[in-house]
């Protein structure tokens, strides 16, 4: 640095900067790292409260799931959700994706895995396998899939359960969302949901 | 792409533009102490603070006042978060009994929050405790940002006044950044991420029954689902507006709790640019010429949107690999289609390009979607906005003093061409702010490629890296632009919680933050002091096309002669190899 | 201010013409000699301490000895690759360095040139040195070289003058045309502001004592010649600045290239393919990316600059000064000989009322009959013709000629009790009335109206009787309107500067299409102007040859002082115009700006460059590990090695192809910033890109062609 420093004034300088430092520091320190949060929490809390709290899903006062975070399933008579890249599956307390590059041969093994489990779940399906449904998520908790992923599942679940594909087709639809505003994000359909609705069938 | 991306990306842009000047003029007014319409709630805030410390709002201060107050604050900062991380488990507000953090985790984690990088080594939920994230990194989310806004400041008055010596007060320029602006826009964004389901709360884990129970790695049952929660949103808010983008949760804005729908990821998206853009506005405003700061915004714009679509187009073109087992990539009605690894379903394609696109172009670091997992190009799209050197919007102030720096380089080759000695907004560019905007250049440069090289020459290095062959360069690519750069997102494999990577990554984020706002203030000194040009016919006119264009083309071209070799024998060669 | 019109009307060529002069003057680009004499020089230019001064070529030859160090290796038999490709780009990176340095020589050639035809008038002869300030004061015979500041020496018809110095005593005819080229003699004479003479010119007719003012090795002479021979050239500011971006640049990519090893090797182990890249091609990739083609031409550039000047008859004192004529924002102009021919001339007598007009004209030509200047004569001339009134010998008529003083601001004759007097008006009011007289109302009613239609009114009184009013009128040069409207598309703001009354002053101005003026002008309102634009800002360039316009010149940012001006003049300008032509400056103007614009399209156009360069080096330089990397080999280049090799051939000849252009200079137009940047842009940025793609192709099918790869 060319700029010319007077040692001298620089060191006057020191002296005088270090209270407003500590002193800002404190004070920034408390409102934005306690009263900013805790005012926050408090509004949330009393606006907001399910949400704040992890939009939980209780079923006779039992939490059964969170209506944002997905659950695994690989038993033919649930639908089933994205693959996740957390261990175990679906770890709330450890989120992660699979970060398989693209060229990663265990992503492709994963993907043939998952190809080959849907296959072997219902062997009579042959159609293309919507790619969200062999693909992990971002968080490894995608609560969703793809109205595409839903379709192709609708049949196993429905002969899994011995019950009415257009049944089961009804359920997912009520767990369909659209894209909000009709244009922003992407349709969807929550996996989580749409199991618990199916379990509660009469 | 589909129409439906092209709809979100326009009405993003849109949105964001119309908030441009209200914010803008907003915080021009606020640096220039004029009344706000929340001066009579703040101002005696404001005050108070002021009379606590000591401080007189009028008195202003000279380059080395500036530079060395504002790296006696940071240095406050990066103290207290290494001890609060070290400390962690001694201290109250950690429900999880959360460990105290390794020393080089904590030095990483410490310089990372002071630069406004965010590089997170750590995973959230499982490392840092309530506290931790509270009083430390919260904290540092706003005074980081704050501290960068101060220092565009300096440097705008630099441009503004002349034949002075002084840049005005850092302990205003922070105290009001902090409390005029990033306060009050973090309570809004907070409410509103929490209306859509972000979680707020000083409770501990919540467990809930899996209604499938599964096996866990060894074998045994697994019948309960673990669910972290926190006080996200409040962290959450001030991480996007303040280009910080360190998560709550490990998997930052892919996890459903801290980015639960498509409206809180456009209120999200919006908070990664809103201030930076809002910062040209008030540039312009400052300097007295608003085109100026237009032009520095349609800069940022035509740079970040095409690179925004191509990022879109090569997600959506999908991974050929997926075609042999019967994978449906295309895009209907009843799927987004394209590369869904790594992305949730209800982002798909459109929203986490416009992400990948706007968290690199800001240095914000936040992710939606894995970008290690995005095809070779996509991937490509924000290591490349990264390497720009994070002036395409960039960090809230740090961002705007940057490509104010190339402004000045281009001044400089243009003002050559029409035949002048260069001058901008007024002020002759001689070569001390030549040397300061080379150094500006070259030192997130040299960090970058120097890092990477000493990254896979030792054995440290390479053994974290998770993908193999040529991903894996990309992977020590990536980690060092985004930590040269401020940025922190990154090609997430990569076992960056090491004391090598640790270290090295600390040293990059230290040398991308600190040389650099030195350099902006010292050229924000330096024209402070030079007499004002008029501008007439034959001054180079720098709020037109013309020059926006050539302003394109340098922050391009400089990015991409740097760094095509490497990109070369990363993305680039891995899409020939991928489509080959 | 007569005076100072008197000594401003110079032999003024028109602009059109002294322009067509300068072109015509230029030397070849490549002229025979100076060819022979820059390649040899280029050879010596390759000492390392040369090319220090030069970082970005310092690269370049540390790189040559490099790959000429490895090619010694290959030939024991332990290269990295065949000893036949690194001779190929090592020899060819040798040639890069002395391309540069042959630039840099060839321009310095040339001034060089300029330099020794300058030198021929300067020989060593004997001067009559006197004892003291007066010519009979006796001489002694002395070696020019030996003659020191304030030695006082004779000069008669036939002597060479010794050393610059300052007429003391005599006028005579000078022939200066060792300098200036010019053959028309010029007259040096003592007092005034004709009394400057230059060491190596010669007396024609009479003779001079002359003051010497300055040591040997210190005149005017010695200084242009070391200007021109770029001896003393120091790097201007701007040059600084550009040479820290230069330096910047080939740091990033000095890093670039190198860190490239590490990627290879780590690539190589990734992959399981290939050999790393090796030290040779990263050196070739180096040499090509850094900005060798503005790094080797920019001294030239600069010499070339002052060259031009040269050609143009201007002598800058520095390369500074040539850079802050580019960037000139303002231009004081002297209204005569600038933008009027060199004299007014007398076109009425209106005679107050009640007075003939013939009296009038009579004591007018009367009070004019010692008046030497131009208008004194077109005084005479009119009454003449007007009025058949015959010229008188002044000498026979025993009159006392009373001339003109700045105190007075009249002149006239006393002449049998008669006192004819002619001048301003207010001169000649304060002049009645302390006589006793009064100014009458319709003289001021004249006078104003000549002023407004442009002219300038000259009062003639007799004793306390004003008699009338000469009216003078100025005639604007023909095209000066043209050239002022394109100084203002250029952006430069014109101020004509006069002592003519404000009325006169602004019927001229619009005439003549100047933004402004200054009238009355005084050198004190001079300077004060100066100041003012100074103060907001602005650069400010003038003329100026009266010793009284020194604080005004040492003032301004870009002086150019008239060679037939004072010493005092040439000192305190930057610049000195051995035509004595002050439409000059706008030359000045633009060779300033042709400079800067070479110098940023050059760099443009090298950094534009890198583009093609990349898609040439990188595919082959992977080729080993990544053969998937050829689809970017857009050019279809035959082979690795002959990519490589047509870059770097490519990136050596492409100096040597623009060393024209340097030494020349990019076109300059005279329109806005904006349309100069979208032309050079377009030209240097676009063209910059395009260009090598063509290049590299081309020498990669002549290599193949020649089997060389």
């Amino acid at each position: 640095m060319t700029v010319p420093v007077d040692a001298r004034k620089v060191g006057i300088a020191v002296s005088s900067i270090v209270r407003p430092a500590l002193v800002l520091f404190s004070l920034l320190t408390v409102l934005t790292g306690v009263i900013y949060p805790v005012a926050v929490t408090g509004i949330a809390n009393v606006a907001f409260a399910a949400n704040a709290n992890g939009s939980l899903v209780t079923q006779g006062g039992r939490v059964v799931g969170s209506a944002l975070v997905g659950q695994g399933f690989d038993q033919p008579k649930y639908l089933w959700g994205r693959l996740s890249g957390t261990t175990p599956g679906y770890n709330a307390a450890s989120s992660s994706g699979s970060n398989y590059g693209p060229m990663n041969p265990a992503l492709l093994d994963a993907v043939k895995a998952r190809a080959a489990a849907l296959h072997a779940a219902d062997p009579a399906n042959t159609r293309p396998i919507p790619v969200d449904l062999a693909t992990a998520s971002g968080s490894g908790l995608d609560p969703h899939i793809t109205p595409a992923a839903a379709d192709y599942q609708i049949a196993r679940v429905a002969r899994a359960r011995g019950i009415d594909e257009a049944r089961v087709r009804a359920v997912v639809a009520t767990c369909t969302e659209g894209r909000s505003l009709g244009f922003l994000g992407e349709p969807r359909v929550n996996v989580l949901a749409v199991n618990l609705a199916l379990d509660a069938l009469p | 792409m589909t129409a439906n991306a092209t709809a979100q990306i326009v009405f993003y842009f849109a949105i964001l533009l119309a908030l441009t000047k209200p914010l803008g003029l907003f915080m021009a007014n606020v640096y220039e102490g004029k009344r706000t319409f929340l001066s009579p709630v703040l101002g005696r805030v404001e005050r108070l603070f002021y009379r606590a410390a000591g401080v007189k709002v009028d008195d202003e201060m000279t380059f080395a006042g500036y530079a060395g107050a504002m790296l006696l604050f940071n240095f406050v900062g990066f103290v207290v978060v290494y001890a609060l991380q070290r400390f962690q488990a001694t201290l109250p507000l950690n429900p999880q009994a959360l460990a105290g953090a390794t020393p080089d985790l904590a030095f990483n984690t410490a310089v990372s929050f002071a630069t406004n990088t965010n590089w997170q080594s750590y995973g959230g939920e499982s490392t840092m405790s309530y506290a931790t994230q509270m009083l430390g990194l919260t904290v540092q989310n706003f005074v980081s940002c704050a501290t960068g806004m101060a220092c565009v400041i300096a440097l705008i008055r630099g441009i503004t006044r002349k034949s002075t010596p002084n840049l005005g007060s850092f302990w205003v320029d922070l105290t009001r950044s902090t409390l005029y602006v990033l306060v009050p826009l973090s309570l809004v964004v907070a409410l509103l991420l929490v209306s859509q389901g972000v979680v707020q709360t000083f409770h501990g884990y919540t467990t809930s029954a899996l209604l499938q129970p599964t096996v866990d790695g060894d074998g045994k049952p697994v019948v309960d689902q673990l669910l972290a929660l926190g006080p996200a949103a409040s962290q959450i808010a001030i991480k996007q507006l303040g280009t910080n983008g360190g998560g709550f949760f490990n998997s930052n804005s892919a996890h459903p709790f801290e980015n639960p729908t498509p409206i809180s990821n456009f209120v999200q998206l919006l908070s990664i640019l809103m201030i930076p853009a809002a910062l040209c506005y008030t540039f312009g405003k400052m300097v007295g010429d608003t085109r100026q700061g237009w032009a520095i915004l349609a800069t940022m714009t035509i740079i970040l949107v095409p690179l925004v679509c191509a990022c879109a187009y090569f997600e959506q073109q999908g991974n050929p690999g997926f075609a042999a087992h019967g994978v449906d990539q295309v895009a209907s009605a009843l799927q987004a289609g394209g590369n869904m690894e790594g992305k949730e379903t209800r982002f798909g394609i459109a929203n986490s390009a416009l992400w990948a696109g706007a968290t690199t172009a800001a240095s914000n670091g936040s992710v939606n979607a894995m970008h290690d997992s995005f095809t070779p190009l996509g991937g490509l799209v924000p290591l490349f906005l990264i390497q720009t050197g994070e002036v395409v919007f960039g960090g809230a102030g740090s961002g705007l003093y940057g490509m104010i720096v190339y402004a000045i380089i281009s001044v400089f080759i243009a003002g050559l061409m029409v035949g002048r000695t260069p001058e901008y907004l007024g002020k002759k560019i001689e070569a001390f702010e030549m040397k300061m905007a080379s150094l500006v250049i070259l030192i997130p440069a040299s960090a970058v490629l120097l890092g990477t090289a000493t990254a896979l020459l030792v054995q440290a290095g390479k053994s974290t890296i998770f993908n193999p062959g040529t991903h894996g360069f990309s992977e020590a690519l990536y980690a060092f632009s985004s930590a040269a750069n401020n940025n922190g997102s990154a090609f997430g494999g990569l076992g960056a919680n090491s004391p090598f990577w640790n270290t090295s990554l600390g040293i990059a984020m230290f040398m991308g933050r600190y040389p650099l706002a030195i350099a902006a203030l010292a050229i924000g000194a330096s024209l402070a002091k030079k007499k004002l040009v008029p501008a007439g016919a034959g001054t180079l006119p720098t709020h037109g096309p013309l020059f926006v264009g050539m302003l394109v083309g340098v922050v391009l071209i400089v990015g991409a002669l740097t760094f095509i070799p490497a990109l070369a024998l990363g993305p680039i060669v891995e899409h020939l190899l991928l489509n080959s | 201010m007569n005076s100072q019109i008197v000594t401003s009307a110079t032999t003024n060529p028109n602009p059109q013409e002294s322009r067509a002069r300068a072109t015509s003057k230029s030397r070849p680009l490549f002229d025979g000699p100076i060819v022979k004499t820059a390649i040899l020089s280029s050879l010596r230019k390759l000492d390392p301490r040369h090319q220090i001064r030069n970082p970005v070529m310092f690269v370049v030859e540390v790189g040559s000895v490099f790959t000429t160090a490895l090619f010694v290796q290959s030939l024991l038999g332990k290269g990295e690759a065949k000893p036949a490709f690194i001779l190929g780009v090592s020899i060819w990176l040798w040639f890069t360095v002395v391309f540069a340095n042959f630039a840099e020589a060839m321009a310095e050639g040339r001034g060089k040139a300029q330099a020794d035809s300058l030198r021929k008038g300067r020989q060593d002869t004997p001067a009559k040195k006197l004892r003291g300030p007066t010519r009979d004061g006796g001489t002694v015979s002395i070696p020019s070289n030996d003659l020191r500041k304030g030695d006082v020496v004779l000069v008669e018809a036939g002597d060479q003058i010794p050393v610059d110095g300052e007429v003391v005593v005599g006028a005579a005819s000078v022939d200066e045309s060792a300098i200036t080229g010019e053959s028309a003699p010029v007259i040096r004479e003592s007092g005034g502001d004709r009394s400057a003479v230059t060491g190596g010119t010669r007396v024609l007719s009479d003779w001079l004592v002359v003051r010497i003012t300055a040591n040997p090795g210190e005149t005017f002479l010695d200084r242009m010649i070391s200007m021109v021979e770029g001896a003393k050239r120091q790097k201007t500011p701007n040059e600084i600045a550009l040479d820290i971006l230069l330096a910047g640049l080939t740091i990033i990519f000095l890093l670039a290239t190198a860190t490239l090893l590490p990627y290879s090797v780590f690539s190589v182990e990734a992959v399981g393919k290939g050999l790393p890249v090796t030290i040779t091609v990263l050196v070739a990739l180096l040499v090509c990316l850094i900005p060798t083609t503005i790094g080797g031409l920019l001294s030239a550039i600069g010499i070339a600059g002052m060259d031009r000047m040269i050609q143009a008859n201007v002598i800058a004192m520095s390369g500074r000064a040539v850079e802050a004529a580019g960037d000139v924002d303002v231009l004081l102009l002297d209204k005569t000989g600038t933008i009027t021919l060199g004299n007014r001339q007398a076109s009425a007598f209106l005679p107050a009322s009640g007075v003939d007009p013939k009296t009038l004209a009579d004591a007018a030509q009367l009070a004019s009959l010692a008046d030497e200047t131009p208008e004194g004569r077109s005084v005479v001339v009119l009454a003449k013709e007007k009025y058949q009134i015959r010229e008188r010998d002044l000498a026979s008529l025993k009159a006392t000629f009373v001339p003109f003083t700045a105190q007075t601001r009249m002149s006239g004759v006393d002449h049998d009790g008669r006192e004819v007097r002619k001048g301003a008006a207010d001169s000649i009011q304060a002049y009645v009335k302390a006589k006793g007289g009064a100014f009458p109302a319709d003289v001021r009613a004249i006078v104003e109206r000549v002023s407004k239609e442009g002219g300038t009114p000259l009062v003639v009184a007799e004793g306390a009787t004003v008699l009338g009013v000469i009216q003078l009128k100025d005639i604007v040069k023909g095209g000066i309107k043209e050239r002022f409207a394109e100084m203002r598309r250029m952006g430069i703001k014109t101020v004509m500067i006069t002592g003519d009354n404000p009325l006169t002053a602004a019927a001229i101005a619009a005439e003549a299409g100047v933004d402004d003026y200054l009238a009355e002008a005084t050198p004190e309102a001079k300077l004060a102007l100066i100041r003012e634009y100074q103060a907001g800002g602005r650069l400010v360039a003038m003329t100026g040859d009266g010793t009284n316009d020194a604080p005004a010149l040492a003032q301004a940012d870009v002086a150019v002082a008239m060679n037939t001006g004072t010493q005092a003049a040439k000192e305190a300008g930057n610049m000195v115009d051995l035509d004595s032509n002050p439409t000059k400056l706008i030359e000045v103007v633009e060779i300033g700006k042709q400079m800067l614009m070479t110098r940023g399209s050059l760099t443009t156009f090298s950094i534009a460059n890198d583009i093609a360069k990349y898609f040439a080096i990188i595919p082959a330089a992977f080729a080993t590990t990544y053969p998937v990397l050829d689809r970017l080999n857009v050019m279809r280049l035959t082979s690795p090695s002959s990519a490589i090799l047509s870059a770097v051939i490519f990136n050596a000849l492409i100096i040597i192809a623009l060393i024209p252009l340097a030494l020349r200079g990019v076109r300059y137009t005279p329109v806005g910033a904006g349309a100069l940047l979208r032309r050079n842009l377009l030209v240097y940025g676009l063209g910059g890109i395009v260009v090598p793609f063509v290049g590299i192709k081309l020498i990669d099918v002549l290599l193949t062609l020649a089997h060389f790869v």
